[in-house]
């Protein structure tokens, strides 16, 4: 059976096909104003990746902040399943599942049989979530991108006084022109976010194996200062953006 | 590219006082994280102030605003009997002679600036948010405060008055020139109001209704931090958004308290505190000595 999950995500949706249980297409693309345009674009491209039209798919599931406004979606799943089913068919023995996405970040732990057991969620605030990183790469003058390979070049762990995205700016200004070299800069913004997504992640009493999905596992600092913060290491997907869409996609199937 | 959050820095002092006919002549210094004052009190008279923004160096920042307040008074620091450093760089106020907390400063400011039947002051300064109760004479009773998040503070309304490239001050006034009040954007974090923001901007919403918006959201954030404590009346605002009326009045709206009127500047109640602080400890050193 072909089927697909869209993820409305606060920043970015992503699309993914996927036919008997394997991923065949998958698109991304910027949110902006006009979701609802921008998610039908992404399907377009997803199809056309896996070589299928419109009339193949036979279900398909929205997830993420703005899932009611998914086009050709017959039901909604929440992030929190999509996440689990996503990274459970995955990796068969993750527990406990840690999803940073733009404007949210959430710690999840999970039954074998991908069941939820228990969540914590960060919405309220820019500190642990991509927003912050996203702050800070324009107080440093860098590229979003390359905050990370910057930060695990730091051999200085400072701390940073601010937990408030805003207030930090100022302390990255300050902490610049005190000549503080910037690598060390971006471990602390990094150290900072994972410190606020370990607290979620103790909350639900985080067990191994922790995947790591969201558009923040691509980034290497953070990755990097995750570790350390949790003592263990992390599973990441190749595409760990779209594991949302994927476990939407999964869902659909079931029905 | 223009700097809108940049709000006008002031100094004043009080021609009418002759300092040097004058007993105790004492100061405060009040150097925050956004904004530092420098306040002079003779003989129980508020006689000079200066209010400025805080550099990156604490003591630097604390030595301007003095020299400010000081200049064409003809008083010199030497003159000054007792100098009392508080806010969140008290300890880096070189020429202080005692550091005190902000929450006791701005409470004995209060007191002073709106009267004895001050018991609940709202103190809105630029990084944190303070509600101080207080009795009769200015003794704090009970606080809470929020200095982590940038929602309800001064710092939040300079990020909304840069992103709608208005100057700071006329904020408040224009937020009130909407046809309906507008419901309130993220009222927990300052980066998502922003985003919700610009949202509305490209949704058509004239910038006085993305101003009303917000205004309306930092309202009732303080509104919770107020509730933690509760509001005794007489209840007073200082800080630099006590200038704010949009926020001011949408306050007063919510909690259905009015708020007292003051003649004084209201950002610098912390450092006039200190200064009447520091006049009480002047006269104990004078009797000891």
């Amino acid at each position: 059976m072909i089927t697909a999950g869209i993820d409305m995500g606060a920043k970015t949706i992503k699309v993914v096909i996927v036919d008997d249980g394997n991923m065949v297409g998958k698109a991304m693309t910027i949110a902006g104003f006009e979701a609802t345009e921008s998610a039908e674009r992404a399907y377009t491209t997803a199809l056309g990746e896996a070589g299928l039209a419109e009339g193949d798919v036979e279900r398909i599931a929205s997830t993420g902040a703005g899932r009611r406004y998914a086009p050709h979606a017959k039901h909604d799943v929440s992030e929190v399943k999509c996440a689990v089913k996503g990274a459970i068919d995955l990796y068969p023995n993750a527990r406990t599942v840690i999803d940073v996405g733009a404007e949210e970040g959430r710690a999840i732990r999970c039954t074998e049989d991908g069941n939820v057991m228990d969540f914590a969620l960060n919405e309220k605030c820019a500190a642990g979530a991509g927003a912050f990183t996203e702050a800070m790469s324009r107080a440093l003058e860098v590229k979003v991108e390359e905050l990370g390979p910057m930060s695990v070049k730091s051999t200085n762990a400072i701390p940073m006084n601010a937990q408030c995205a805003v207030f930090a700016e100022s302390e990255v200004v300050s902490l610049l022109h005190a000549k503080t070299p910037k690598e060390d800069i971006a471990r602390a913004v990094h150290d900072a976010i994972a410190s606020r997504i370990v607290s979620l992640a103790r909350k639900v009493g985080f067990e191994p194996d922790v995947v790591l999905i969201g558009g923040l596992a691509r980034n290497v600092g953070f990755v990097d200062s995750l570790q350390r913060a949790l003592g263990c290491d992390v599973l990441i997907p190749s595409d760990p953006e779209y594991i949302g869409a994927y476990g939407a996609a999964l869902a659909a199937r079931a029905g | 590219m223009a700097e809108y959050w940049r709000w006008t820095e002031q100094r004043w002092h009080d021609e009418e006082i002759d300092w040097r006919g004058g007993t105790l002549v004492t100061a405060g210094v009040d150097v925050g994280s956004v904004s530092s004052q420098a306040v002079v009190v003779v003989d129980g008279k508020l006689y000079a102030f200066a209010s400025m923004r805080t550099g990156s160096n604490s003591p630097e920042s604390a030595q301007k605003a003095m020299d400010w307040a000081l200049e064409g008074t003809g008083m010199r620091l030497e003159d000054i009997g007792f100098v009392v450093g508080t806010g969140y760089g008290r300890v880096n106020v070189p020429f202080s002679n005692k550091a005190i907390t902000e929450i006791a400063c701005h409470a004995r400011g209060a007191n002073f600036m709106y009267g004895p039947s001050v018991r609940t002051v709202l103190d809105m300064g630029g990084q944190d948010c303070k509600v101080i109760r207080c009795d009769e004479r200015g003794k704090v009773t009970a606080f809470a405060m929020n200095d982590k998040c940038a929602a309800g503070t001064g710092r939040g309304m300079e990020v909304f008055a840069d992103l709608l490239a208005l100057p700071i001050e006329d904020v408040g006034k224009l937020s009130f020139e909407v046809e309906e009040e507008p419901p309130p954007v993220s009222c927990t974090c300052v980066v998502f109001a922003k985003s919700e923001a610009t949202a509305l901007l490209r949704e058509g919403w004239p910038k006085s209704k993305v101003l009303a918006a917000y205004c309306s959201a930092m309202a009732h954030r303080v509104a919770t931090l107020l509730e933690q404590v509760g509001v005794e009346q007489d209840f007073a605002i200082t800080g630099g958004i006590a200038k704010n009326i949009g926020v001011v009045r949408r306050l007063e709206g919510e909690i259905e308290v009015k708020a007292l009127p003051t003649k004084y500047d209201t950002q610098i109640a912390g450092a006039l505190g200190g200064a009447l602080f520091a006049q009480n400890l002047l006269r104990k050193k004078l009797s000891t000595n």
